[in-house]
Formats: structure tokens, sequence, C-alpha cells
């Protein structure tokens, strides 16, 4: 497809979204002209809301958008991205915590630098979000358990682990709060532009996005994976490809980009763990792979839409009066326009080709 | 040239026709299935319908069925206008069909299978009881609470006939109904068709097969390129005419004599196997303690009826699958064609050459050198003949016969020791079918050793130096000779046994 | 408090916890018999759940079920109509319907009944006891003193069994799932049996939200179905496809949530959230344990139903 065509695309997106928000406004008895106007403050209309907001909801969405991305090109779907975001922030916290490196904690101002604590807490986060996907990826290969259903359950035990977690062992000292102990100033990610909230996170989902594009397109272990999630059985029979491994591999890359956002989000945004640290990220990210169409690159662009669209509907309900839930409709109306659009580009494919 | 005469409305007696189609025209997409096609079959009669792979045998029944509307044409049934929107109206009006890949639930039994599409209560005793008794007052011994999965290729073919007869179909279709059974099971079924005929009812004979033809038909329609190009009576035909009918001017030539068995062994061993025996996932084995050598330059080939373990054979020797017991020796890379080219052998959405980088995919490392893979591409399309505007298109943009040509070049690319080929020419037309087994043959000509299996024998001995059968996992070897290696096909085959 | 009561609970508690698991794997059941896997169930659940708060407010328990069904039945329709007349994905476009169903109910709820969502209390079903069987020592309180919903599951699930083994349309719901295009050329219109498969698990996943808030909660909260439409799922997968062992399988899970109940009774000191964890690792322990493509309808999730 032509970057033309699918800046169309992103267009018609984009502006069918608006429509949508306005016709359910209408439809749900608000004002769609104070309804958008809020959307609009909230989202792009302010200097503020884009580099405080929009864009900084656009990290995490990117990031486990990315990983969405790669576990559907490489043949499976991923809906647990919820849980391995969470899986990487409570990582990110624990590790914090027993680096010292929170408020309060034995290496505030000291001990071990925090040019280190910040790569580690990242890394920790992406290696729980692998190893929370790697279950559900290894359910997959060894039972035939569908990731699916392996992946929704592992969100909610995430969620309830959460849970258990803030109010037992990583409570904040005082355990007033059912929350972490605040992750330490020189441990955070540092803000990229000054008085505005966005962080360094934002480089980090960029470079990705740009790796992982290169190894789709240009190495054999990228070709691989898109192999085995276009036709297993071609892959197998045709590539020798191992097939399993190839899926379990992507699958926990996946969670590992997914685990990423949430440590991010940590290190970044909220600097605490709680249970309700996602808005849902996970759950949009999939909506954020398809409307970029699996590219990494476009999953940029798309994340940074929805988190326009977040930022903006969450603005709504401040100023409006309008449920934030409303956002959640179009996002689950883009995707189905998607998978039509897709659908009907496919047949038409295979008609000109038979 | 074409001797194709209007079909009357009625037959000589003054009977309305059973079935009556004229002029029958049916496009999918760009592409033309059908043509002015047409078929008259009058009641009594069995009808052979002959034509080559791809001619347009099977769309004219799915139209006659109610699976594809026509575009333009009629149809008559008992002289009334017929125009069936779907089996269930066809059905209704009478009609049977048994195609040759069976319509049939694999998870259910023969009586559940058979009861499919009727409404109310369902009782499995009694339906089981209704179908024994159809098969005694048909002469179809059959099993009725067998699972249609655990049944031989024999009985379902029987199960599915059961299933048109039980809704009193008078008109029975058969697609190519022989194609799948050893020849004895093959020659009953055809006397049954026969004694079916009598009785004011109709068989439609669907085949590529002249001698079946001739043998038990009454009349006989031809179709060439989904136009009927000659119909009359059987009586009146000989196997040149119909021939002729079927491939056109330019026919091809039929038996192309090669060296007997073996000729050469003085030649390396390319691939060799020993007390090699594989199993399937449950459980069942599948290549029983085979001893096999290929020597380079030979096209061995692999006679066997439906399921006899030649898949598995194949894909030990190719490499595709790890044998159970026993020793294989062959090169580190085995070139493969599959017969389910779709599945395993391509990937439809990607490009030429994405697809030709499929090889040797698993063990490539680091960055895929994808100028140097077009231009390999490029070169190996143009070797073969590939017919496609470039590298850089979709594989779903060929033609099956282009896709076949393909996957060879892609295999052939690097002069592999070996190759393992199955069902080389399924689904591609006359002169595709030509191009792939002529490559195959230049192959062997340069050194490769190959092993092929084709269902179709005459095709299989067409390209094949030495041929070995294989029965129920296990290998004979036999003398190049039809009727040799047909006794041996079905000698201990599952399909000889009758219930 | 005696381990008898206690006993007696526990288990009382199983069974009406598993009443809209049972129900909502039943209709799901048909659905994958007939080879559609709606991952929208849980939104089916949630809709349904509104639907109930609603219909209770205008016309009691009995509107509540009605428009609970119906609220499943219309996200069945819309997953129908794009997964069966249009053959789009149905693993993404089930998780569409999800989110779109909690979106609504998300957005209406808050329309409706204020900013942050004022705790309703609706009126429950009470417990009917079925004289003579609830006096079977502990069994007999457990399955037979429950509200009315737990009974239409005890005609429901043979009834469903008898129609999928001992009907005409029983067979071409499982011809379908197993092989589409035998069906067809058996005369069937395997399209239409796949529509009323989906409605049918749509009402049904309609019925076990209404369930939930009418014979359990009393209230609705936003997202209260909780991940049962994934967990009827995989409930359908234990239970081997069959309402029998679907609805013993709803029981296990209702045994494992209930123990909560007996957490709380003997006063065991353990975090809360890890008991409400329970279900979902006893979900994928169960998952695990069950090999779970075995016995499987071999067309389920396929989108074509033409092709050969």
């Amino acid at each position: 497809m032509t970057p033309a065509r699918r800046a169309g695309i992103a267009c018609v997106a984009a502006i069918g979204g608006v429509g949508a928000l306005a016709l359910l406004l209408a439809v749900f008895g608000y004002s769609p002209a104070d309804g958008l106007l809020a959307f609009w403050r909230g989202s792009v209309g302010t200097s503020y809301a884009l580099w405080s907001a929009t864009l900084v909801r656009a990290i995490p969405l990117s990031l486990a958008g990315l990983g969405v991305a790669l576990a559907i090109r490489g043949g499976r779907l991923n809906v647990g991205a919820e849980g391995q975001l969470l899986a990487g922030a409570t990582a990110g916290a624990l590790v914090a915590q027993l680096l010292g490196a929170v408020e309060g904690g034995t290496a505030t101002g000291g001990g071990m630098s925090a040019a280190l604590t910040t790569p580690i807490v990242l890394i920790a986060g992406a290696l729980a979000g692998a190893a929370w996907a790697s279950v559900a990826a290894w359910l997959r290969e060894r039972f035939g358990v569908l990731e699916v259903i392996s992946t929704i359950m592992l969100n909610f035990i995430a969620v309830h682990l959460v849970g258990a977690l803030v109010r037992g062992v990583l409570q904040e000292p005082t355990r007033v709060y059912p929350q972490s102990a605040t992750l330490a100033a020189a441990a955070r990610l540092p803000v990229l532009v000054p008085t505005t909230r966005l962080h360094a996170g934002a480089l980090l989902a960029i470079t990705l996005a740009a790796l992982l594009w290169w190894t789709l397109r240009y190495t054999a272990l990228g070709f691989r994976v898109r192999v085995v999630g276009e036709s297993a059985a071609a892959a197998a029979s045709a590539g020798g490809i191992d097939v399993a491994r190839v899926a379990v591999m992507s699958f926990a890359v996946s969670g590992a980009l997914a685990g990423l956002a949430g440590a991010v989000e940590y290190a970044g945004v909220t600097y605490a763990l709680y249970e309700n640290l996602s808005p849902g990220y996970g759950y949009t990210a999939i909506a954020v792979a398809l409307l970029a169409r699996l590219n990494p690159l476009w999953v940029i662009a798309s994340g940074v839409l929805f988190g326009a669209l977040q930022a903006g509907g969450a603005a709504m309900q401040r100023d409006a009066g309008v449920p934030a839930t409303l956002v959640q409709m179009i996002e689950a109306i883009l995707i189905i326009a998607i998978v039509l659009v897709d659908r009907a580009s496919r047949r038409r494919a295979a008609e000109a080709g038979t | 040239m074409s001797t194709h005469r209007e079909p009357p409305p009625r037959s000589e007696s003054g009977l309305p026709l059973a079935l009556a189609i004229t002029d029958v025209r049916v496009a999918f997409g760009g592409t033309v299935a059908l043509d002015g096609a047409s078929l008259a079959v009058r009641p009594g009669t069995v009808h052979a319908l002959l034509g080559e792979n791809g001619a347009g045998k099977t769309t004219l029944m799915r139209v006659a069925f109610g699976l594809v509307a026509p575009d333009a044409g009629t149809m008559h049934r008992a002289g009334v206008p017929y125009a069936p929107r779907t089996p269930r109206e066809a059905i209704a009006a009478g009609l049977g069909m048994v195609f040759q890949h069976f319509s049939l639930v694999p998870a259910m039994t023969v009586a559940e299978n058979i009861a499919l599409g009727g409404s109310g209560a369902f009782d499995p005793q009694r339906e089981a009881r209704r179908v024994r008794a159809l098969a005694e007052r048909t002469g179809l011994a059959i099993d009725p609470t067998l699972r249609i999965a655990e049944a031989s290729i024999g009985m379902q073919q029987r199960s599915e006939i059961l299933k048109a007869l039980s809704r009193d179909a008078s008109v029975l279709m058969l697609d190519e109904p022989t194609a799948v059974l050893a020849p004895q099971d093959a020659a009953e079924l055809l006397q049954w068709v026969r004694r079916f005929a009598r009785d004011g009812r109709a068989v439609v004979l669907v085949t590529h097969r002249l001698q079946d033809a001739l043998a038990v038909s009454d009349d006989i329609t031809v179709l060439r390129r989904g136009r009927t190009v000659l119909a009359d009576a059987a009586e009146r035909l000989d196997e040149g005419a119909l021939a002729r009918a079927m491939v056109g001017e330019a026919s091809i030539q039929v038996d192309v004599p090669r060296v007997a068995a073996d000729a050469d062994r003085t030649k390396p061993v390319a691939l060799r196997a020993r007390g090699v025996s594989a199993i399937d996932a449950t459980g069942r084995t599948r290549v029983d303690d085979v001893d096999l050598d290929v020597h380079a330059g030979e096209v061995l080939g692999v006679a066997a009826i439906e399921g006899e373990g030649q898949h598995e054979l194949l894909r030990l020797l190719a490499g595709r699958l790890r044998p159970s017991r026993g020793s294989l020796e062959r090169p580190p890379v085995v070139a493969f064609v599959p017969e389910d080219r779709h599945r395993d052998a391509v990937v439809l959405d990607a490009t030429l050459t994405e697809n030709f980088a499929l090889r040797e995919l698993g063990t490539r490392r680091g960055r895929m050198p994808w100028s140097a893979l077009a231009a390999q591409t490029t070169t190996a399309i143009d070797a073969f003949d590939v017919r496609a505007p470039g590298a850089d298109v979709a594989m779903r943009t060929l033609s099956g016969g282009n896709q076949q040509k393909f996957v060879l070049a892609r295999e052939l690319a690097d002069r592999p020791p070996a190759l393992v080929i199955e069902n080389p020419t399924r689904g591609l037309d006359i002169r595709a079918a030509d191009a792939v087994r002529a490559a195959i043959r230049r192959a062997a000509d340069d050194g490769t050793a190959v092993v092929v299996h084709s269902g179709d024998l005459d095709e299989l001995l067409l390209m094949a130096d030495r041929v070995v059968v294989m029965t129920r996992g296990r290998l004979l070897p036999v003398t190049r000779d039809r009727d040799t290696i047909a006794r041996a096909m079905i000698g201990t085959a599952p399909s000889a046994r009758t219930a | 408090m005696s381990v008898r009561s206690v006993l007696t609970e526990y288990l009382e508690g199983a069974v009406r916890t598993a009443t809209p698991l049972a129900l909502a794997a039943v209709g799901e059941l048909v659905a994958e018999r007939a080879g559609v896997i709606n991952i929208g169930l849980e939104g089916a659940i949630i809709a349904g759940a509104f639907g109930a708060v609603v219909g209770a407010g205008i016309a009691g328990v009995g509107g509540g079920m009605l428009l609970g069904v119906l609220a499943g039945l219309a996200l069945g329709l819309v997953f129908a109509l794009l997964v069966v007349r249009w053959r789009a994905d149905q693993i993404i476009t089930g998780t569409a319907i999800t989110l779109l169903a909690l979106g609504i109910t998300g957005t209406l709820y808050r329309t409706l009944y204020g900013e942050s969502g004022v705790a309703l209390s609706l009126p429950t079903t009470a417990p009917v006891a079925i004289p003579g069987l609830s006096a079977i020592p502990v069994l007999g309180r457990a399955l037979f003193v429950q509200p009315w919903p737990t009974y239409v599951l005890y005609v429901l699930v043979p009834l469903v069994t008898w129609v999928l083994t001992r009907t005409h349309a029983g067979l071409a719901i499982r011809a379908v799932g197993e092989r589409p295009q035998a069906a067809s050329a058996a005369g069937i219109d395997a399209r239409r049996v796949q529509w009323w498969s989906t409605l049918f698990g749509g009402a049904m996943g309609g019925a076990a939200g209404a369930t939930l808030v009418l014979a359990q909660t009393g209230t609705f909260v936003e997202g209260m179905s909780a991940g049962r439409g994934f967990i009827a799922i995989a409930i359908v997968v234990l239970g081997r496809w069959h309402p029998v062992g679907a609805a013993l399988a709803a029981l296990l899970f209702g045994a494992a949530s209930a123990l909560q109940f007996v957490a709380q009774a003997m006063g065991w000191r353990v975090p809360y959230q890890l008991f409400l964890a329970i279900p979902y690792v006893v979900t994928l322990l169960v998952l695990a344990t069950a090999s779970s493509r075995a016995g499987a309808p071999a067309a389920l999730g396929r989108a074509e139903l033409e092709e050969r």
C-alpha cells in the first residue's frame, strides 16, 4: 500500500472517528458542540493537551500497540497486553523497591546511581511482560489452549495480584493507600520538553518502532515471523521453519513490549504502582495495532490518534459531563470498521487473482 | 468441427428428458468456467459426462445441483423448467449428487450423515433400521452405526450414494466415482450403476476415463473448455473419437516408453531408507519398515490408492517428517513439492520474491538479501516459463498452473540432489501439466533423484522410470506394467474388503 | 459456625455462582457446535446485566430478565451480522463487540443513573424451595433452594442435549460446525444455522448477565461481567462441548469462586484479592489439563463456509 493511501486511510479514520463521536454524543443526549469542544481542548486544541495529555498517553499505547502488532504478525492475537503491562509495572515497582530507589528508601540521593536504576526498572518490566505472555504462549503450544482465553485470564490475575501486592509487601510506608511507594525523583524517566509531562519514553517508543519495522522487513528473523503468521503450514513445509519456536518467541517479545509500556508508565507518569494504573491501554493497543495495519511505524501515528481520543474522552468527562466510556465505543466501532474494510479488500484481491 | 447437437426436448421414446441442460454459461470473476455447456439425459440410461481436468464437468454438475447459479442458459427436469437455487431444491426435484470430494461429516455416523437435512425429531435406532433396509433394497450393504472417520473410502462412497437414494433421487450424478476405488470395487460400482438406471431412473457419470464411459454408458457428452463439443450414443463412438473431442486437435501422446526398471543403478544413491517407519498423530503406523534406494537421475514413481502411507513416505524422504524407527540417508536439502500447494508450498498474499525466499528460511541468519533474491526469482521464473508480470506481484494473482511451475522453479533453483513431488499436476490444465512433467524430467536428466506420487496411475507411468507400489505402509517393487501395478495396488487394500 | 452449615452455605454459593456461568456456557456451546466462537459473549453478559437493571426498574424481576435477554440478543445480532453475514474474523470481532458493550453500558449507566454511578439497589429474586427435594441433607439446600434461573438451567441442559443429539436441527448444527460444505450439500442452509445458533448464544449471554444482577448482586457495576464470558468459553472447552459437561464444569468454577465465602466464614487471613483471582487461575489450570482442542468442532472459528 502506498504511503499516500495509508495517510488517506488515517485521515478517513480520524474524520470518521470524530463524526461517530458527534453522532454518539447526540444519540446519548449530550450537546455535540460542547462535547466536541471539550474533546478538542483536551486532546490537541491546546499545547498543554497535546504535549502533556495526548502524547503522554500515546507512549504506552504505542509500546503496547507494537507488541500486539508483532503478535498478530506472528499469527497470534495478544489480548493480554493489559496484564503484561501490569506485570511490567509491578516488576518495575518491585525492582525499584529492592534497589531502594523509592522516596524514603535507602538509595535516595545515594547508593545505586539513578542512571543505572532507570534502565534496570525498564528491563525488569520488559522481562516480566515477556514472562507473563510466555505463560499463554506455552499453554498454547503445549496444551492447545486458545491464547485469547488464557491472556484474558492472565489479565484478571494480574489486576488482582497487583491489588494484593499494593495492600501487602509493596504498600507505601504509611500503609494508608493501596499503592506502592513513590519512585525516587532521580530514578524517573526524564522530561523531554520542559514544562510539559512528555517524558523520554517517547524516544524509546519511536526507536523500538523503527527497530521492529527494520527487523520485520530486512532480517531473516523478522521474515520468519511474518511467514509463520501468514501461513504456518507453508512456513513449516516450504521453509523448514520451527513454527512453534517462532510463535512462542514473537509472543514473548510482544509481551516484553507491553511489559515495557507498563514500566515506562510507572517510571514516567505514575511513579507508583496501583490497580488502576492503566485505563485499559492494553485493550486499546489492539485497536492501535489494527488501525496501523500492523506496520510498526504507523503504530506510532495510530498510538497518537488513540492517545488523543483518550485524552479528549477524559476532558469530555471532566468539562462536559460526558462519560469517558463513550470513547470505548468509538474504539470498538473503529476496530469493526477496520476488520470489514480488510475483509472487503482481501475479497477483492482474491477475485482479481482467480 | 463441433458435432454437438441441440438436446432434443424429448427422447426418441417420447418420454421427457430426465434432465436437460441447454447452453449454460458460468463465469467466476473474470474466468469463464462454462460457456455453451449442454447435457441431455434420457430416463433409464447411464449418461457419461467426459472431459479433461478443468473442462468444467464438476462446475456443470454444481449448476445442476443448485450450488452455482448460471449466468445464462436453461434447465429442464422431466420436461418442466428447472432452476434450483439451493441443493435443497435440487434434492426436492429428485436429483442426487455424489462429489469426488465427499460431502460427509467425519465425526458423525453413516446413519446421521444420511439423515442430515431432514427436520423434526431424530431417532438414531429408527434411522439405523431405515438405512439398513435401504441398503438391502439397493444392494449397497453398509453398517449404519459406523463413524465416517473410521470408514474406508469405498464405504464412504456407499454412504454418499445411499444419502442421495434416501431422498428418492431418480437422477443420480456421480463425480469421478471410480477415481478413488480399487479396480475391483470400481467394476462392482459400475455394474451397480447399470442396474440402478433401469426403471426410468438415470445416472450421470462424470469421468475422465474413456474406457469407463464406453463400457457402461448409453449416451456420452464431452465437455472441452466449458463447452459441449460432442453428444451422442455410446455405440456410435470409439476411443479415438472421444479422445479427439476431449483434447482437441493437438492431442497429447498417451504413453512415452521409458527405460525399463533396474536400468541404471550405476549412479550414486541420493536417498536411502533402511527399516524406516512412521506413526501418525493417532498412533497408527503409516509407514512400516520401508527399505528404499533412489539413484541420482532416476524418476521413482510411488503408486498407491488414497491413504496407504505414501503421504508420510514422501514427507520422510523430503525431511519434513521424522521417522519413528529406522535410518534415512538424504542430502541436507531435498526439494519438495507437496500436493496442497496453497496450504503447504506458498504464501498467497506474499510476493513471488518473498515466496522464493521461503526456501531454507528456517536456517537463514542475519539480513535478508532482498535485491539478490529478487534477481534470483526473476531468473527462476524465466527459466520455468512462469507467466507473471514481475517478481514483486502477489502469489495470489498467478493461475494455478503458474503457481505450480513457480514452486518447481523455486525448489529446483539450486539443482538439488533430490526432488520429492506429490500429485504434481492436480488441478492443472493440459498445457501446464505437460510443462510440469517436462520440468521434472529435465531435473532428472540433470542428475536429480526424483520421487513422485500421482493418484493418476497413467500419469505416474508417463513419468516414472521405475515404480514401487505402496499398500498399508509397505513397499512392493513391481515391474513397470500397468496391470501388474494395478493388481498390486489393490492386493491388500482396505477398500477391497467389502462388508 | 458448624462445619455442616459452612458446607451447606458453600455449596449453595457454588451453585448460585455457577448458574450464570452455566447459562452463558450452554448458549456459547450451541454457537460453537455450529462453528462460531463468540468472544463477544463477555459483551452479551454485561449488556444483559445492564438490560436487567433497566428492565427491573420498569417492570420488576420479570421485566429485568426480559430486557436482559433482549440486550444479549441485540449484541448477538450485531456479532452474527459481522461474522456470519460478512465473514469478518471471529476473534477480533468478538473482542470489539465486548469493548462496544462495555462502552455502551458504561455510558448509558452514567447517563441514566448519574455521574459517578449511584449504587443502585434492585429487587432480586428470592430463593424458591422445591418441596420434598429441598429436604435432602446438605445437597437439598444447595441444589433446590435457589432463585428460579437455576431451575431454568435444570430444564435447559437436558433440553439442549436432546436438541443436539435427537433432532434434525441438532444434526444440522453439528454438521455445520464440523463440515459446513457437507451440510450445504445435504440441503442445509449453513448460514441460517449459524445465525440462529449465534443469536441463541447471545440471548443466553444476556440471560446470564440478567441472572447475575437479579439473583446475585442486586446492583450494577461497570465491567461487572469481570471475564465471566471468557470463563464460560473455557467452561465449554472443559465440558467437551456437551451441555451436561458444561453444567458440571460451571459447577467446578462456582465451587472455586465460592471459596471466598468459606474463607470469610472461617476467618482465614488471606488477602481478599487472591480469592478473587482463584476462578481465573482455575480456568488456566483446567484448560491446560483438558487438552483443549480434543472434541472441538472441526470448523470452529473458520470464516469460510463455501470454500472447500
